[in-house]
C-alpha cells in the first residue's frame, strides 16, 4: 500500500498542497482528479521523489521513502515505472533500446533475457514487431504505449501515470485507459494515475481521490462519483454541456 | 555527480559516445577555422613588417608563438563553446523540458552523473586533442599562405617556426585547453540541465551557454596567462 501523509508543499508564496494525506489501494487502478492548477501533478511528483516535501511523508509498504536513506530510495524506486504525460522517450535510442534501458541499468541480466522481456512488454502492449522504429516515427498513442511498456519491463510494484491520454483522440484514450487497467490487474501492481478526464474516470476509476485548490475534498470510487453532493466536485465532473445536461434529466426525473 | 553512480562499463561507452560527438564531430570545423587563421596571421604580420632588417623567417616565427600561445587553444575554444557548448545545452534543456531528465530519476539513475559526467570528461580529453590539431593546422596554413603568396620561402618559415623555441608554451597550451574544456562543458551542462519552460527557453539555455562560456574562456585566458607565464 501506498500512504501519504499530511504533505504540504509552497512554491514562493503559492501554497499548492496544504496537508494532503490518503493512500492508494493496492492492486487497483487509484485516480487523482482536481482541475488544473490544484497540486495533482506536484503530488504526484512528490510520490516519486521528483519534488521533495516541505511537509509530511509518503510510505510505500511500510518503507518511509521520504525519510528513506539513499539505499532505502533506490531500493523502493526500483519498484516504481512511470509513464509520463508525453512519453519521456529517449529521442535517439529505439523503440527496443528504450524499452530495455532500465534493464540495461540493472546487473547479471543477459541480453536475451532482457530482450525477451522487452519483446514481451511490446506484445503487451501491441507494439510487437515495432522494436526498430524510432521514437519520432511513432504517433502519440504509439509514443505513450511504448512508454508504458518502458514502464512495466522492470518487476516494478507501482505504476504511476501522469496525465496517459493528454493529446490523444478520445478512441485512443479508451485503447490506453484499458490498457492500464489491464495491465494493473495482470500483474497486480498498484496504479496511480493523475487525470482530469471523466472518460478515465468512469471507465477505470477503482478508487479515486479528488483534490480542491491543495486540499483533499472527496474520496470514492467511479459508482459514487455520480452521486455526490461536493459542490465542487459535481461542478468538476458536469462541467461540459453533455454532462450539464444528463444532470438536470436526472434531477428533474428524481 | 559521483552519487549513486552506474557501472564503470556503462560510462565508458557513455563516454565513448560523448568522445565520437564533441571530439570527431569538431574536426571539420576546427580544421577549417584554425587553417584560415594561421594563414591571417603569417599575411597580417608580413604586412606588419616594413623594416628591411627583420628577417622573413620572423613571419613563422610570429605565427608558431601567436598559434601555441593564444590562437589554437582560445580561438578553437570560442568555436568549441559555439558548437558544443549549444549541443549541450540544447540537447539537455529539451531532456529536461521532455521529463526525459525525470524519467531518468524516477528510474533510480543519478541523472546529473549520467549526462553530465561523461560529457565533461570527454570534454577535457578530447579538446586537447583538437587543439593540438588546430596548431599544426595553423602553422600549416600559415605556411601555405606564406610561400604560395610569396612572402616567404618554405626555408625561412620552417627556421622561423623552429627558432627560439620554448616548449613551455606546448605546456601551457594544454593547460589552457583543459580548463577552456571544463569551463565550456560544466556551463554548457549547467545552463541546458537547470532549463525551465519551453522550447523558447531551451534556445535562450543554448544562447546564454555560449555567451557565458566565452566570458569565462576570455577571464580564465588572462589569468592562466597572469598565473603561468609572469
Amino acid at each position: 500500500m501506498i500512504e501519504f501523509k499530511n504533505i504540504k508543499k509552497a512554491f514562493g508564496d503559492k501554497e499548492v498542497l496544504k496537508g494532503v494525506s490518503g493512500s492508494f489501494k493496492p492492486g487497483k487502478t487509484n485516480l487523482i482528479i482536481g482541475a488544473s492548477g490544484t497540486g495533482k501533478s506536484v503530488l504526484l511528483k512528490i510520490l516519486v521523489g521528483l519534488v521533495e516535501p516541505d511537509e509530511g511523508e509518503v510510505i510505500y509498504d511500510e518503507r518511509n521513502f521520504t525519510k528513506g536513506d539513499k539505499d532505502l530510495r533506490t531500493a523502493v524506486r526500483q519498484d516504481i515505472g512511470m509513464l509520463f504525460q508525453a512519453g519521456a522517450l529517449f529521442d535517439s535510442k529505439t523503440v527496443e533500446q528504450n524499452v530495455m534501458f532500465p534493464l540495461d541499468m540493472l546487473k547479471g541480466k543477459a541480453y536475451a533475457e532482457k530482450l525477451d522481456r522487452v519483446n514481451w512488454c511490446l506484445q503487451r502492449v501491441g507494439l510487437e514487431g515495432q522494436n526498430k522504429k524510432m521514437p519520432s516515427e511513432l504517433s502519440g498513442g504509439m509514443r505513450k504505449r511504448v512508454a508504458l511498456a518502458r514502464a512495466i519491463v522492470g518487476d516494478i510494484k507501482y505504476l504511476f501515470v501522469d496525465e496517459p491520454n493528454s493529446g490523444l483522440d478520445p478512441q485512443t484514450s479508451i485503447v490506453v485507459d484499458d490498457l492500464i487497467a489491464e495491465i494493473t490487474q495482470e500483474l497486480g501492481i498498484t496504479t496511480v494515475i493523475v487525470t482530469h478526464d471523466m472518460n478515465s474516470v468512469m471507465g477505470i476509476g477503482d478508487h479515486i481521490i479528488f483534490l480542491f485548490k491543495g486540499h483533499k475534498l472527496w474520496e470514492g470510487n467511479k459508482d459514487q462519483i455520480l452521486s455526490t453532493d461536493v459542490p465542487e466536485l459535481n461542478d468538476f465532473v458536469f462541467a461540459n454541456k453533455l454532462a450539464k445536461s444528463f444532470k438536470k434529466n436526472e434531477d428533474e426525473a428524481a | 555527480m559521483f552519487n549513486n553512480m552506474e557501472s564503470v562499463r556503462t560510462y565508458f561507452r557513455l563516454f565513448i559516445d560523448e568522445a565520437i560527438s564533441i571530439g570527431v564531430g569538431s574536426i571539420i570545423i576546427v580544421a577549417i577555422v584554425s587553417t584560415f587563421i594561421g594563414a591571417v596571421t603569417a599575411v597580417q604580420t608580413a604586412y606588419n613588417i616594413v623594416s628591411p632588417l627583420i628577417e622573413d623567417y620572423i613571419i613563422g616565427n610570429i605565427v608558431r608563438d601567436m598559434t601555441i600561445l593564444e590562437l589554437a587553444p582560445t580561438i578553437t575554444a570560442i568555436v568549441f563553446a559555439g558548437k558544443v557548448g549549444s549541443n549541450i545545452a540544447g540537447q539537455l534543456g529539451t531532456m529536461r523540458i521532455t521529463d526525459q531528465i525525470d524519467a531518468l530519476e524516477v528510474m533510480g539513475i543519478n541523472s546529473v552523473s549520467y549526462l553530465v559526467f561523461p560529457k565533461i570528461l570527454a570534454s577535457m580529453i578530447m579538446y586537447p586533442m583538437l587543439v593540438i590539431l588546430a596548431a599544426f593546422l595553423s602553422l600549416y596554413g600559415g605556411f601555405l599562405a606564406a610561400t604560395l603568396s610569396g612572402l616567404s620561402t618554405a626555408q625561412d618559415y620552417i627556421y622561423g617556426i623552429r627558432f627560439g623555441f620554448n616548449e613551455f608554451t606546448i605546456t601551457f597550451m594544454l593547460v589552457k585547453s583543459v580548463v577552456f574544456a571544463f569551463l565550456v562543458s560544466s556551463i554548457s551542462s549547467y545552463k541546458g540541465y537547470y532549463t525551465q519552460g519551453g522550447a523558447l527557453e531551451v534556445g535562450e539555455s543554448s544562447t546564454k551557454a555560449v555567451t557565458t562560456s566565452c566570458i569565462a574562456i576570455l577571464v580564465a585566458d588572462y589569468l592562466l596567462a597572469e598565473i603561468m607565464l609572469n
